[in-house]
């Protein structure tokens, strides 16, 4: 007998075995059954409901998986050799009933039980996103969850740019980008996403260029118009989460009264100068709804109280600061996980190399966001970048 | 009184000769913006309506909070306290 099928023989004495169809009726008892195979053997077929942690990395992230160590445990492989160490791993670790499931697999779909095959990443992907996969808050399952997501971002200028690069390098999987400008020589100060040579390009064909030599799976749609009331509830139609990075006021209001109407998050950055805030919009979250823009702002400035968009400037790394924030605050609200800015104004002033953040409140009297009657859109005169500058 | 730091946004920074920050002595909100429109005159006009109501566009916080949740402009103030004013701001540059 080799030393592995000895230690095997003991380890079936002192870990103990079950067979596939007991493991079956522990499962639906409340038991968890982790598959540990190979990314590769999963591909091909799982039990039904099971938890699926690679061998490798079982000990790391079962905690994550499996909080409580007195969970009951069975853990399967192809034949039923591999579970049995690592069953006897999850004993080390502290769990207190743990099994293995006999014969593996390849008996549970000999009995005939309940197998699904699971969605999982290919090779290719699994090398792009290998260093989502290894942090046990994104791992496979979030990742294919940022792939199946949809982000529309109004705006493929200072902030848009750096928000879409980093969207479609994480791999959300389908990116909406609305513009009806076209790139002017003074943009390439700050907007990343256009070159020198496409001066005189439509905004949103390059931002696509730009993003599919990135990522060249995505989905990336152009929608080149801008955004009115007539149009916007079908452009934000498909979309899981809003980004506004847009440069006037009448469309940061229409883009808050559409995400209010339809029940969306709006990660909203804006930028002047040195200056930027960023923050999410999210009346309609399940628990702890936060404030809309009009909670803050009622109003937007009347058009002879504000600078003309020229004058308003802007150092060209500071939408690259807040644009990378709103980034993280989308795939946060994509994978559900941390605490999103919600409710929270975080400001940055470049100048003084300082980060705050105020708090701000739901307004209950919010003629949008706290009436159950939806007022109608409004178009506001345009007017640029900050009401109370000085010119 | 107390020692109070206002918090000067970007866009009304030439009005402070480009200060970041105003010191003053104060009891209330009202009364530290009053005397920031001593030190620099034209500023409260940005902040304040003709019928000294704060803009709808601009909001003031005392430390993190609102000052539509402290009591508006008759908001006290502790010593150290900072007050930051904060516009709208529309800009993305497109």
């Amino acid at each position: 007998m080799s030393a592995s099928q000895k230690r095997l023989a003991a380890l079936r004495e002192s870990v103990g075995e079950v067979d596939p169809l007991e493991a079956l009726e522990l499962q639906q008892r409340g038991a968890r059954l982790i598959d540990v195979r190979e990314p590769d053997e999963v591909a091909a077929g799982s039990p039904e409901g099971a938890l699926r942690i690679v061998r490798g990395f079982l000990e790391l992230r079962i905690e994550q998986a499996v909080a409580d160590t007195e969970t009951p445990l069975l853990v399967l492989c192809a034949g039923g050799a591999r579970s049995l160490f690592a069953a006897d791993d999850l004993e080390r670790l502290g769990y207190t009933d743990v099994r293995s499931v006999a014969g593996g697999f390849r008996e549970w779909k000999n009995a005939g039980l309940p197998v699904e095959v699971p969605r999982t990443l290919d090779a290719e992907q699994r090398e792009r996103y290998g260093r989502h996969l290894s942090v046990p808050e994104v791992g496979e399952e979030g990742q294919l969850r940022l792939l199946d997501s949809k982000v529309l971002l109004i705006g493929a200028g200072g902030l848009g740019s750096p928000t879409a690069l980093y969207l479609a390098a994480a791999g959300v999987g389908t990116l909406g980008i609305v513009d009806d400008d076209v790139v002017d020589r003074s943009n390439l100060q700050r907007q990343i996403l256009h070159t020198d040579a496409r001066v005189g390009r439509s905004k949103v064909a390059s931002a696509r260029e730009t993003l599919l030599a990135l990522n060249p799976s995505l989905d990336v749609r152009g929608h080149e118009t801008r955004l009115d009331r007539h149009n916007v509830e079908e452009v934000f139609g498909g979309y899981d989460v809003i980004v506004d990075g847009t440069d006037n006021f009448p469309t940061r209001y229409l883009i808050n009264d559409a995400c209010v109407k339809l029940q969306k998050p709006n990660v909203h950055g804006s930028i002047f100068r040195f200056e930027g805030q960023v923050t999410v919009f999210w009346p309609s979250r399940e628990a702890d709804p936060g404030p809309c823009y009009r909670c803050l702002y009622p109003e937007p400035p009347p058009a002879e109280l504000a600078p003309s968009c020229a004058d308003a400037g802007v150092l060209g790394v500071l939408p690259g600061v807040i644009g990378v924030m709103q980034a993280v605050e989308t795939i946060k609200l994509l994978l559900g996980i941390g605490e999103p800015l919600v409710g929270k104004l975080l400001q940055y002033d470049a100048l003084q190399a300082e980060f705050y953040s105020l708090r701000v409140e739901r307004d209950p009297g919010c003629a949008y966001c706290g009436s159950e009657h939806f007022p109608g859109y409004v178009d506001y005169a345009q007017s640029c970048a900050a009401p109370v500058a000085v010119p | 009184m107390s020692k109070t730091t206002i918090r000067i946004p970007t866009p009304l920074r030439n009005l402070t000769a480009g200060a970041g920050f105003v010191e003053v002595d104060a009891g209330t909100v009202g009364e530290a913006l009053t005397l920031l429109e001593r030190r620099h005159e034209g500023i409260l006009q940005r902040v304040l309506d003709e019928h000294g109501r704060l803009r709808g566009f601009v909001n003031v916080f005392v430390g993190e909070r609102n000052i539509q949740a402290l009591g508006g402009l008759d908001a006290g103030l502790e010593e150290g306290a900072v007050i930051s004013i904060v516009p709208a701001v529309a800009g993305g540059t497109r």
